[in-house]
């Protein structure tokens, strides 16, 4: 396919940066501006910044808004406070995963999604056919410039560009005076907050987060960190054949709250139990980059499944991966092997996290 | 951009140094740069026997997996631990240290088939 790319708002800076650009789900983005590595270590010990103006926005409002999410979303709407903000999923009506996303309440009856740039289309499609009378669903995203400064160092990274303002508590959202909105959420582990700003502005305040210290990073720093955590890539990780609790994040989704949209398979699946289960793997030595569709066998050299993500962990120093693996092979500490060309790297099963980042506040 | 005058090219961004009958092999300062950060290198096992374009070796970087080729036809004779131990040698020191393996050649005319240093800065520009 050869469809016309779409630019961010930030593209200017990124040629700017010396961006390597590359296509991404749709769009144009920057994978690296000179070493994936450095740039992964940034955010692990100081702050970098990454371009997510590709994620979509969308708002959902009126009177009826926090019962529909209800039943559009996985987990509990009706404990999200004003100002806060929670990982939820999208399901089809087989359970299957269509989005993974955050849902915000900015207010009593206004909610912000942050959804996944390739699944955009499909999520307001899917909600506009599910819509309520007494909703309103806005597709917005193509106003916003949105940024994710993360790292240890971020709220100071924060402090100094925005110094009358200030950062909402973990996993929380603020509307800022001048039209921004700051949520403190990312993809990384490390403490953070993703930042939106009306397009035309993106760029001064992408400037000045990174005239304030923070490392320009692109989705290659991105994906390793995110990996790391054990966080999953929609595309890779999740997919509409595979349900939330099958990927292990069923603590995202209330079975209790009353009907959903694949709440039916759900909780067949958890009364009857999984075959399969998202499981993250570790090479016990050094080897190959394991990679996303590179076979797992077992000790007796039979496929049982395939690797969702890989990537040679820059903090760990090794293979880290995950995969979808049948339930008898799922316990941590299961002797497997990932093979990459023929040869074959001794891994076991792991819990996830793979890294654990220092401690963040509260 | 470094690009030796005294060695030889492929399209591939592979350099040749041809010394007695042997042709030590690695890859080039621009294509360190375009891989970034190295991070695995897989070396080919001594005496394996090799037609010229045959994938010899696998250099990696976080993202993504690239085949060496050797240029020359002939016997693995040499193969660069230090490179497996330390893949960052082929972004520090890509002519020198960074080496990836060596080749007793079969045929040392093949060498006039490769490109000289203006060919292959030429390929890049």
């Amino acid at each position: 396919m050869s469809e016309e790319l779409k630019r961010s708002p930030l593209h200017a800076v990124h040629e700017e940066l010396g961006g390597r650009m590359v296509p991404f789900a749709g769009w144009e983005m920057p994978v690296m501006y000179g070493s994936i590595l450095r740039e992964h270590q940034a955010v692990r010990e100081h702050a970098g910044i990454f371009d997510i103006s590709h994620m979509g926005q969308l708002w959902a409002s009126g009177p009826r808004a926090a019962a529909w999410l209800e039943r559009m979303l996985t987990n509990r709407v009706a404990k999200l406070e004003v100002g806060r903000g929670q990982y939820t999923f999208l399901l089809n009506g087989a359970g299957g995963v269509i989005d993974d996303l955050i849902l915000y309440r900015s207010g009593d009856e206004e909610f912000l999604l942050i959804v996944n740039a390739a699944c955009i289309e499909a999520d307001v499609a899917w909600l506009r056919e599910h819509l309520d009378d007494g909703v309103e669903l806005v597709d917005d995203s193509a106003r916003w410039a949105a940024m994710a400064v993360q790292g240890p160092e971020s709220a100071a990274v924060f402090a100094a560009v925005r110094p009358g303002d200030e950062l909402p508590p973990r996993n929380g959202i603020a509307r800022l005076g001048d039209g921004c909105v700051v949520c403190r959420t990312g993809y990384t582990g490390e403490d953070g907050f993703e930042f939106l700003a009306p397009a035309a502005e993106g760029e001064r305040w992408f400037r000045g987060f990174v005239g304030a210290g923070a490392a320009a990073c692109g989705l290659g720093a991105r994906d390793s960190l995110r990996l790391e955590m054990g966080y999953p890539l929609n595309g890779s990780d999740l997919t509409p054949e595979r349900t939330p609790l099958e990927a292990g994040l069923g603590f995202f989704v209330d079975l209790e709250k009353g009907d959903f949209s694949g709440r039916e398979v759900l909780a067949r699946q958890k009364q009857d139990g999984l075959a399969e289960k998202l499981c993250g793997l570790a090479y016990l030595d050094k080897g190959a980059p394991p990679r996303a569709h590179q076979p797992v066998v077992d000790e007796a050299g039979g496929v049982v499944g395939e690797l969702s993500s890989g990537v040679l962990s820059p903090s760990l120093g090794k293979g880290i991966g995950m995969a979808y693996l049948p339930l008898a092979l799922a316990r941590p500490g299961t002797r497997l092997a990932v093979e990459v060309r023929g040869r074959r790297f001794p891994a076991e099963v792991v819990k996830k996290p793979f890294y654990k980042p220092a401690a963040k506040p509260a | 951009m470094n690009i030796p005058a005294d060695l030889r090219y492929t399209k591939s961004h592979e350099w040749v140094r041809l010394e007695d009958g042997v042709a030590t092999v690695g890859i080039t300062d621009h294509a360190q740069a375009e891989l970034t950060d190295v991070v695995f290198v897989e070396l080919p096992e001594l005496g394996r026997e090799l037609d010229a374009g045959d994938p010899a070796a696998v250099v990696e970087s976080v993202k993504a997996a690239s085949d060496i080729y050797t240029p020359l036809a002939g016997e693995i004779v040499a193969a660069n631990d230090a490179v497996e131990a330390d893949p960052a040698l082929i972004n520090t020191d890509p002519y020198g240290e960074g080496w990836i393996f060596k080749v007793k050649v079969r045929d040392p005319a093949q060498l006039e088939s490769l490109l000289d240093a203006a060919g292959y800065e030429g390929q890049i520009a």
